[in-house]
């Protein structure tokens, strides 16, 4: 192994070593709590009406080979 | 309800093929009625819809009616029902191939609860739907959890669902029934995460992640596959299809939307799948919604692409060619375009002080698909098998709903 392929090793196992350390450490909001009355319109929901988008995907899902991880219903599916 | 030849069926095959949900996709949609929240320390709102919906193109009808309340009980519980329905009239270029039209109903009922406990919230529900020639029950788990200062929410889910498989046939009396020698099952499984992410005060991103296995039989009893037979017919003979008995897929999708500096929003998403039958699908969507007095707008325009699965094939060079073979349109090889726009007005119900916001509501979505390797096969005599023109699909969905919060 070059000398320069080693120190990049070096450079990149330090840094995943910071990257974890730094994740032990719970990060501070950086958009406080007043900042976000935006995410509270009704038009910044990702599922604004479940009824809705949930009968749009079962047409799709019911043509296409693919499924799963729509958004609407990923997870939790953000029916909110 | 499909009809297939069976014993005593009259001379008139009667098989349906043209169904709008195959067996292996309905735990997709048992996946799309979970109506938890998104949120880990928020429950769903107080609130009940009433939709009609209507499904047409390629000769299929679908309609329907649709309704979903959800009510929080004290501070910390919350209760959906949903009531789905689909009736279907079908003359699809499948029924076409090898059969006759068809009509049947499949009907749905799902309930769940949900408990918020600080900033976790834990969902389970239960979902049952019923034509008769399918049974699916569903049940789903999920928790959800707020954190770091509220600008995350981590969404565990779990779903798992048993399905029964019956076939119809047509009696010489014209009843029908189910065929008494066809009577199968399917188990699926999904697991799934979802991330939401505040990224700036304008900006927030959702990432999902869904690992679906399916395991029985994932075939559709009615639809055919075809293969050569020169100076037979038209050239071609349908055979029974046979599938694989499991299937696995993983799916990923990362979505970003943005208030813009006018009180209106932005969203974008990209989603990749991928599947153990070889299917590789892509698809890009974008939304605009803007508000205007009383009225909300959306327009939505989404692009799709797939490749076939390793055994589909639209015409097989003979009888038994491989182990597996299929000829189901969802496993060929197309791409669409949705076009969508939608409506939404507010409104006042005089005399109801106890409902505190209303909405009647319109969309409208344009479904183009173009088949790169599924022909039109009702034209073999014409141009003869393998050579038939590509088949294309148009349709229209519509949907009417209003909606109350109270």
């Amino acid at each position: 192994m070059s000398r320069l392929a080693k120190r990049l090793s070096q450079a990149v196992a330090a840094g995943a070593l910071l990257a974890a350390l730094a994740g032990c450490t719970a990060p501070t909001p950086w958009v406080k709590p007043y900042e976000r009355e935006h995410f509270a319109d009704p038009i910044m929901s990702f599922n604004r009406d479940p009824i809705s988008s949930v009968y749009l995907d079962h047409v799709l899902e019911s043509r296409e080979g693919a499924r799963g991880a729509t958004g609407a219903v990923g997870g939790g599916c953000g029916c909110n | 309800m499909q009809l297939a030849e069976g014993p005593g069926a009259s001379r008139a095959r009667r098989a349906g093929a043209g169904r709008l949900l195959t067996p292996f996709r309905r735990t997709l949609l048992a996946l799309c009625v979970i109506a938890v929240p998104a949120l880990g320390g928020v429950l769903p709102e107080d609130r009940a819809d009433v939709m009609w919906h209507n499904y047409n193109g390629g000769d299929i009808t679908v309609e329907g009616p649709s309704v979903l309340v959800q009510k929080r009980v004290g501070d910390s519980l919350a209760f959906s029902a949903g009531y789905y329905e689909d009736m279907i009239s079908s003359a699809s270029i499948d029924v076409k191939l090898s059969a006759s039209p068809y009509h049947e109903t499949r009907k749905q009922e799902n309930v769940g609860v949900s408990y918020l406990h600080g900033k976790t919230t834990y969902s389970m529900g239960y979902i049952h739907s019923k034509e008769p020639d399918y049974i699916a029950n569903t049940t789903f788990y999920s928790i959800s959890q707020d954190m770091f200062g509220d600008l995350t929410t981590v969404t565990l889910g779990y779903v798992r669902a048993w399905d029964q498989i019956f076939r119809d046939i047509k009696q010489p009396n014209g009843e029908i029934v189910n065929d008494p020698t066809f009577h199968e099952r399917a188990d699926h499984r999904g697991y799934t995460l979802s991330i939401s992410q505040i990224l700036t005060r304008n900006l927030i991103a959702d990432f999902n992640y869904s690992l679906l296995t399916d395991q029985g039989y994932l075939a559709n009893p009615y639809r055919k596959i075809r293969y050569l037979s020169p100076g037979v017919g038209e050239g071609f003979t349908l055979a029974d299809q046979v599938y694989p008995n499991t299937r696995t897929s993983n799916a990923a999708s990362i979505t970003l939307k943005y208030y813009l500096p006018w009180r209106a929003a932005l969203s974008g998403q990209y989603r990749f799948f991928r599947d153990t039958w070889g299917i590789v699908a892509n698809n890009v969507e974008a939304n605009y919604t803007w508000p205007w007095h009383q009225w909300v707008f959306d327009g939505t325009v989404r692009w799709y692409k797939q490749s076939s699965a390793d055994f589909y094939s639209d015409l097989y060079p003979y009888a038994n060619y491989a182990n597996f073979m299929a000829r189901d349109r969802e496993l060929a090889s197309f791409t669409d375009w949705t076009l969508g726009a939608g409506a939404a007005y507010q409104f006042r119900v005089p005399g109801a002080p106890w409902i505190s916001k209303s909405t009647a509501n319109v969309r409208y979505n344009r479904l183009f698909i173009d088949y790169k390797d599924f022909r039109n096969a009702l034209l073999a005599g014409e141009y003869g098998a393998g050579n038939e023109p590509l088949y294309k699909l148009n349709a229209n969905i519509f949907q009417v709903f209003v909606s109350i919060w109270f």
